[in-house]
């Protein structure tokens, strides 16, 4: 075992000597290698990112939300209907929310306004997020008109700004009191927007779900697990559409490696055989340049993620954003909390350093088989 | 020590540039003794060199080393008999360049894996015996060709073989050089060390250093050479 | 079928493997046909250099299939989020009837390919290359199952769909569904604790004997066998409950998550390596007789069965632990 751990130190020696040796070649492949880490890395780095903002925000969300379906179309809960699921058994919490859109012509926007349950907000007063603030240019204290879908004017005066934390959902929130929300959108006391109800055993969700589907033919029940697994196939779908693509670079970078493995310069071929004349055997080169690959794919692997997780983490994935994130839930400018994933970074080693492996596979071979004899015959 | 039985060495085979290397090869070489492979170029002297140091393996015909059929080893095993018992010098040096005198005198016994300090040691050792000391950190490039050719002959020795082999040694020599390294393989051949060299150089063939000449032409042997003192 | 990022590394993997094999295929019938050490032809020294790319090509193949077993069951405990019902690998993996097949060919392709790697060892080790024939023979037979689970890992895949309702490991291993897994859950756990432990009593005993002297080694490869059964039935039936501290958790995946700070690969990984090296041990007694052999294999055999009970008692000790720090008690006095 020792004589065993000993050689491999030895192979390590020669190939990291050698490596140095031939800077500019293995520099160039390195940089490409690292070039392609950092590319997957960055795709799966974000969108997986996305996915966790995505979960975090949504699991203090309510297991269920019922809306009401007019024409398919979804419209105002009427009175009644909060009162009558107070008959269903397992529901710990029930809660009409009232919310809507408007488009602010100032700014060519649209916005969220809602109707804040968790804080209290004097008549007159709105909290607004941050991506609001930022385009609108306003700050605590501020006053702010909308001219309500009604044609009155309304002027409120800014309590607070969302946090930046939460800007991936909230970036386009209004936030106003009950009373004010109904006077601005013109909706009568005791309808809602649509009722959110949170139930205590999760297992009990599907069966409330259908009770509620039953009870209300005329509403539809959303499950908080269906949108979180809808978020989940969506970000899982583009990363696939976009490593999809990428394996077209992965294949590229294959052919690069295969060549740079098979088209050994005449002074490697020439090393290789003088190894093998002074004794040193067929797999005793097949160890050296697997330390080779291994060496180069490692620091290739780790400088490519490094600089992924740099991109995606401290400059917002400023490459990719455009491709991954263009769709409507979803707003520019948010920090991503850095995550790094286990199944990731497999898949990513698999990517990667297994297409690499497979395509030196040969070449190498190839070169190790050189004749002995060869240096002998000149 | 060695003997070698109807050893044919043919080169692609079955296609129209077949090249029949060596036909009928048969050969005994005493242990101790400096014997010399001696013919014109493309007579079989480095085929047969070769094929006696297990760097290539006769197409027909049996080899044996130390009463050891070696015809049939696969490669594997082959190169593990070369390395405990042959040492090389070739004609090119064939060192590595960017790789110090040092280490290239280490690279043969790095698939054995011994301990480092002791093969350092051993290595620093044949290179202050052939007055490189001072040369040892050096880049085998930036030496002379005689310092080079020392070099060589230390790597050749680090494994302790008993048999050293040397193609044409002295064909990129000056005489001045080609007269030291004949003082050093006597030195060798003095601590009881088996060598044979190929050479058409008359200054290193018909010197008193070599007890035995075998004369090569196309890939035979001519006027069989009768042993040297010992018998089998 | 689910596009995603490990599936199509798994899939992309299984697919370079099948296509290196297949490739190498001809080759191997080569040196079956004409295999002939005694010549010095170049069309045999080729041969002879084309059985280092096939060892390396199998040890390739063995490696992947080891990252890939892990890749598959990691991943299918993450794509439990896409399945109502389902809470872990199990669920995923029960998503459509080619899930568990999938995972136990590419378990069986990484003993076989183990098998065959420490068979290449020995037979490198003689002068003569005896097992050489045999060797490829094996390697060809290797090849259905690599693409037999190279199969069932794609259509499990390509039958995926998300919102298939199923059973989650919870209902899966509950006394009241039938079937082989659910009789295994159910097993009492104290027989089966002892069960575990004699196995594995067993298993050692035996492979240190075997170290000792080369005897009964078919018996250690047997035993080592019926250890790995024995100790999968172990963590379904009492290892896993003590893990989550909850006594109809029976999930043989969720242990390997880190919310369980990984205990599963304490326990996997030894498990795993040992049973391929008493396997191992098996496999080289066959070619015991080989004269060529004789001299090598006691001493590969031996240093195998070494390993093999170093890891079965590693194993025995973390189950130990295991069931030491936890909380939840399954056994009375």
């Amino acid at each position: 075992m020792n004589v065993w751990i000993e050689k491999q130190k030895y192979l390590i020696d020669f190939t990291l000597a050698s490596l140095a040796r031939r800077k500019a070649k293995n520099l160039g492949l390195l940089l490409v290698y690292s070039l392609i880490v950092f590319l997957l890395a960055s795709v799966m780095l974000f969108t997986h990112a996305l996915r966790q903002a995505a979960n975090e925000l949504l699991a203090g969300a309510p297991e269920i939300v019922l809306q009401r379906m007019v024409a398919g179309r979804h419209d105002l809960i009427p009175p009644g209907y909060l009162e009558r699921i107070a008959r269903l058994r397992g529901v710990l919490e029930k809660q009409g929310r009232l919310w809507g859109y408007y488009y602010d012509p100032v700014v060519k926007a649209n916005y969220t306004f809602m109707v804040a349950d968790d804080r209290l907000l004097a008549p007159g007063t709105l909290v607004v997020g941050a991506g609001l603030a930022r385009t609108r240019g306003v700050a605590p204290g501020n006053l702010i008109s909308f001219r309500a879908y009604s044609g009155k004017l309304f002027t409120f005066s800014i309590a607070d700004i969302l946090p930046a934390k939460s800007e991936l959902v909230s970036a386009d929130l209004v936030l106003l009191g009950e009373a004010d929300f109904r006077a601005f959108f013109d909706i009568p006391p005791g309808h809602y927007t649509d009722i959110t109800l949170r139930v205590a055993n999760p297992l009990e969700v599907r069966n409330i779900a259908s009770k509620l589907a039953q009870q209300f033919p005329d509403s539809r029940p959303i499950l908080r697990e269906e949108i979180l697994r809808t978020y989940d196939s969506i970000f899982s779908w583009r990363e696939g559409i976009v490593l999809a693509l990428a394996t077209l670079a992965l294949l590229a970078f294959a052919i690069l490696a295969w060549e740079k493995a098979s088209g050994l310069s005449a002074d490697e071929r020439r090393e290789i055989g003088i190894l093998k004349a002074i004794g040193w055997d067929t797999g005793d080169v097949l160890r050296m340049k697997f330390w080779e690959g291994a060496m180069l794919s490692l620091s290739a692997f780790l400088l490519g993620y490094l600089a992924a997780y740099l991109h995606v983490f401290h400059f917002s994935a400023s490459l990719l954003a455009p491709v991954l994130k263009g769709w409507a839930v979803l707003y520019p400018r948010f920090e991503l909390s850095p995550v790094i994933d286990g199944l990731q970074v497999t898949t990513l080693f698999f990517f990667t350093v297994f297409p690499y492996a497979a395509a030196t596979l040969v070449p190498i071979w190839r070169a190790a088989i050189s004749d002995p004899d060869a240096v002998m015959r000149g | 020590m060695i003997e070698l039985r109807q050893i044919h060495k043919t080169f692609n085979a079955g296609r129209e540039n077949e090249f029949h290397a060596l036909t009928g090869i048969d050969l005994q070489l005493p242990a101790e003794c400096v014997t010399a492979l001696r013919g014109p170029s493309g007579s079989g002297k480095t085929t047969l060199l070769s094929i006696i140091g297990c760097l290539a393996r006769p197409t027909s015909g049996r080899v044996r080393l130390l009463e050891r059929d070696i015809s049939g080893l696969p490669e594997r095993f082959l190169t593990e008999v070369r390395r405990r018992t042959f040492g090389f010098v070739f004609q090119q040096f064939n060192l590595i360049s960017g790789l110090s005198a040092s280490e290239n005198v280490m690279l043969p016994a790095y698939p054995l894996g011994g301990d480092r300090q002791a093969l350092q040691a051993r290595a620093e050792q044949l290179l202050a015996g052939l007055r490189l000391a001072h040369r040892r950190t050096t880049r085998v490039e930036l030496l002379s060709g005689g310092e080079q050719q020392r070099v060589a002959i230390a790597r050749a020795l680090i494994n302790e073989p008993p048999v050293i082999i040397a193609d044409e040694p002295t064909a990129n020599l000056d005489t001045a050089l080609a007269m030291e390294f004949m003082a050093i393989i006597e030195e060798l051949a003095g601590t009881g060390r088996t060598v044979l060299l190929s050479s058409h150089d008359p200054l290193l063939v018909e010197s008193s250093l070599v007890k035995r000449v075998v004369d090569m032409r196309d890939g035979r042997i001519v006027h069989p050479a009768v042993p040297a003192g010992a018998g089998r | 079928m689910i596009f995603q990022p490990a599936i199509l590394a798994l899939l992309l993997s299984s697919l370079l493997c099948i296509g290196l094999l297949l490739a190498a295929a001809p080759y191997a019938i080569d040196l079956i046909r004409h295999w002939d050490l005694a010549s010095g032809s170049e069309r045999q020294l080729l041969r002879e250099r084309r059985t280092y790319l096939l060892s390396t090509l199998l040890a390739f193949v063995f490696a992947t299939q080891l990252v890939a077993l892990a890749l598959f069951v990691f991943n299918a405990d993450r794509m439990a989020s896409l399945f109502v019902g389902a809470m872990c690998a199990v669920g995923t993996l029960q998503a459509n009837a080619f899930g568990f097949p999938a995972l136990l060919a590419q378990i069986l392709v990484f003993f076989l390919a183990a098998v065959w790697l420490v068979i290449n060892h020995v037979d490198t080790q003689a002068p003569d290359y005896p097992l050489l024939r045999i060797k490829y023979v094996l390697l060809l037979c290797l090849l259905p199952f690599l693409l037999a689970a190279g199969v069932l890992q794609w259509r499990f895949f390509l039958a995926l769909r998300a919102d298939v309702i199923t059973s989650c490991c919870g209902s899966l291993f509950s006394d009241a569904t039938p079937g082989v897994t659910a009789e295994l859950a159910a097993a009492p756990p104290l027989p089966t604790l002892l069960a575990f432990y004699l196995s594995l009593a067993l298993a050692t005993g035996c492979a240190l004997l075997h170290r000792r002297g080369p005897r009964a080694g078919h018996l250690v490869a047997l035993l080592s066998a019926v250890a790995f059964a024995v100790t999968m039935a172990a963590v379904l039936a009492f290892i896993s409950l003590y893990v989550y501290e909850h006594p109809h958790h029976h999930c043989p995946f969720c242990i390997l998550k880190p919310d369980y700070s990984y205990q599963g690969y304490a326990l996997y990984v030894p498990l795993f390596v040992g049973t391929a090296a008493g396997l191992g041990v098996g496999a080289v007694q066959a070619f015991a007789r080989v004269p060529s052999l004789q001299s090598i294999i006691p001493g590969v055999a031996g240093r195998l069965a070494g390993l093999a009970a170093a890891m079965f008692i590693a194993v025995a000790v973390v189950a130990l632990l295991i069931i030491i720090n936890s909380r939840l008690l399954l056994i009375d006095n």
